[in-house]
């Protein structure tokens, strides 16, 4: 199976139940936003009645014991980012990223479609603990944008101005610096940092840029306690986690999985097809994991590690039987290159000559572009003023390694994978 | 002048490669001429150049301020590659 284009605009990727505990995607009625009176009446009521009880500094409390994580990619401490905001006082502003920029992923997109109470609710506790101003928040698509607009109008208690925007349509758009800077009326382009956006960010103010699946999870954080929240995945990445999955599976499409399970499990419940190559994890600045290293793996920090990969924002694709890894990545490479922001010499000029490296390394196994590849990878790694050229370098190595296979055979002249591309690479939106 | 450290912000930085001829004891060029600075605290006796070195760039991208590098030394250059 070949997925040549991205999902069409404005088509929502599948939620899917495995059979894990469902949190976020809990619930009847996937098909549509959820509304209010559902929302409420399953989870006990209106999110208000929690945020009032409890003091700013006691919910912040909460979130810390929670171990909550940030599902945007980064992972980091969401308590701790509250509190880097927090300690400059009220008066802030909170960004609720679901500009999910990423061909790939579908998850915020999803969450803010059918489960817009829930984002909202996270949204409330944010700005109940930093005191915040004023809120924004991107959605990806103009359903997700109509689906929080109506859900907003059923929430009274939502009492500071939330403007809702469709996001920015380039690729390092959904970088926090440069949705700031979008959101002031000006490119979405990543800015140098420091200053960093917690201390100043929209209009020289503290701003929280926290994703849309993060305060979905914040929501019930604090309605259920941090104990609840720590009842699924592991010790130190406690919680479930949304999953975009595509590629080589009979059920591609948005899970959510308890941060741990192992990856065979969660390829198995989306019934990946036999002989598949090799699994993508972390999206387009992940790392490619041959089918024989899944097999101990777990969809989790920790255990991917030491694979060299992480979970990122949770985008999975699975490389069918015959397609070759070598060309897959060198088209995603040339693809990243092309999406930078032209702002940075090390990006700008750098990522096109390693896609053109790594693509002489597709065709020829040449080990001299594989020289350079590393050599340009080490150059350009960190020097950008965003992770852009990180991400893509990263996805670079980890192709120049996972394929020793792939790369005898293209030393012979030979190759497994067709010339069509496999990967989704959107070919409209970025352009127009 | 204890750690001061050398940055360049890449969004303002064009490679007119003046830095790197007046400092390459902290400032190598890139394959595509782009400044790679040392990660380290510039060392005393360089403290004055360094300053001149950040009046001198064009495009005003070099900076000398306390914050550490946030360039990693992910990896151990090898012999060819430049120092990172």
């Amino acid at each position: 199976m070949s997925l040549v284009a991205t999902a069409a605009p404005g088509e929502l990727r599948v939620p899917r139940s495995g059979p894990w505990n469902q949190r976020l995607l809990a619930g009847p009625k996937l098909g549509g936003p959820e509304p209010l009176a559902d929302h409420a009446s399953r989870l006990g009521g209106g999110i208000t009645g929690w945020t009032e009880r409890a003091g700013a500094h006691q919910l912040l409390e909460r979130v810390r014991r929670s171990g909550l994580g940030g599902r945007g990619g980064g992972g980091f401490p969401t308590a701790d980012k509250l509190a880097a905001v927090r300690r400059h006082g009220p008066g802030s502003v909170v960004v609720v990223n679901g500009s999910e920029t990423e061909p790939a992923a579908g998850k915020d997109d999803l969450l803010l479609r059918i489960r817009p109470h829930l984002v909202l609710d996270g949204l409330l506790v944010a700005t109940r603990i930093l005191g915040a101003r004023r809120a924004f928040l991107v959605a990806h698509s103009a359903q997700a944008v109509a689906a929080v607009e109506a859900a907003l109008r059923e929430r009274p208690d939502v009492s500071i101005p939330v403007e809702v925007v469709r996001g920015p349509a380039n690729f390092v758009g959904g970088e926090e610096s440069a949705l700031i800077r979008w959101l002031e009326g000006g490119q979405a382009l990543p800015r140098y940092q420091p200053p960093r956006v917690v201390d100043r960010g929209w209009r020289g103010l503290p701003t929280l840029v926290q994703n849309v699946e993060t305060l979905a999870h914040l929501g019930l954080v604090v309605r259920l306690g941090p104990e609840w929240f720590r009842g699924a995945g592991v010790a130190d990445e406690p919680g479930t986690m949304l999953v975009t999955l595509s590629g080589a599976v009979e059920a591609p499409g948005v899970y959510e999985v308890p941060i741990g399970t192992p990856l065979p499990e969660v390829l198995y419940v989306a019934r990946a097809e036999p002989g598949a190559v090799a699994l993508l994890v972390g999206g387009y600045f992940g790392s490619w994991l041959r089918a024989s290293e899944v097999q101990g793996l777990a969809l989790s920090r920790s255990s991917l590690r030491p694979a060299g990969a992480t979970p990122g924002a949770g985008v999975l694709h699975l490389l069918p039987q015959g397609t070759c890894g070598l060309r897959e990545s060198g088209r995603i490479l040339a693809w990243l290159a092309a999406q930078g922001a032209r702002q940075c010499g090390p990006c700008a000029f750098g990522l096109p000559a390693m896609a053109s490296a790594l693509n002489e390394v597709a065709d020829t196994g040449s080990e001299a572009a594989l020289g350079q590849l590393e050599r340009w990878g080490d150059q350009i790694e960190g020097r950008g003023a965003c992770r852009h050229p990180d991400g893509a370098v990263n996805l670079a190595r980890s192709a120049a390694s996972a394929f020793p296979d792939e790369l005898r055979r293209h030393r012979s002249g030979a190759c497994s994978g067709p010339r069509q591309s496999a990967l989704p690479l959107p070919l409209g939106r970025d352009q127009g | 002048m204890s750690g001061r450290y050398l940055h360049a912000d890449p969004t303002l930085c064009v490679g007119h490669r003046l830095c790197a001829e007046m400092l390459p004891e902290l400032i190598t060029l890139d394959d595509f001429g782009y400044p790679i600075i040392s990660p380290d605290p510039v060392p005393r006796h360089l403290g004055r150049l360094a300053r001149r070195t950040v009046g001198a760039c064009p495009a005003l991208a070099l900076i000398l301020d306390g914050n550490p590098s946030r360039r990693v030394r992910r990896h151990q250059p090898r012999p060819g590659a430049s120092p990172g």
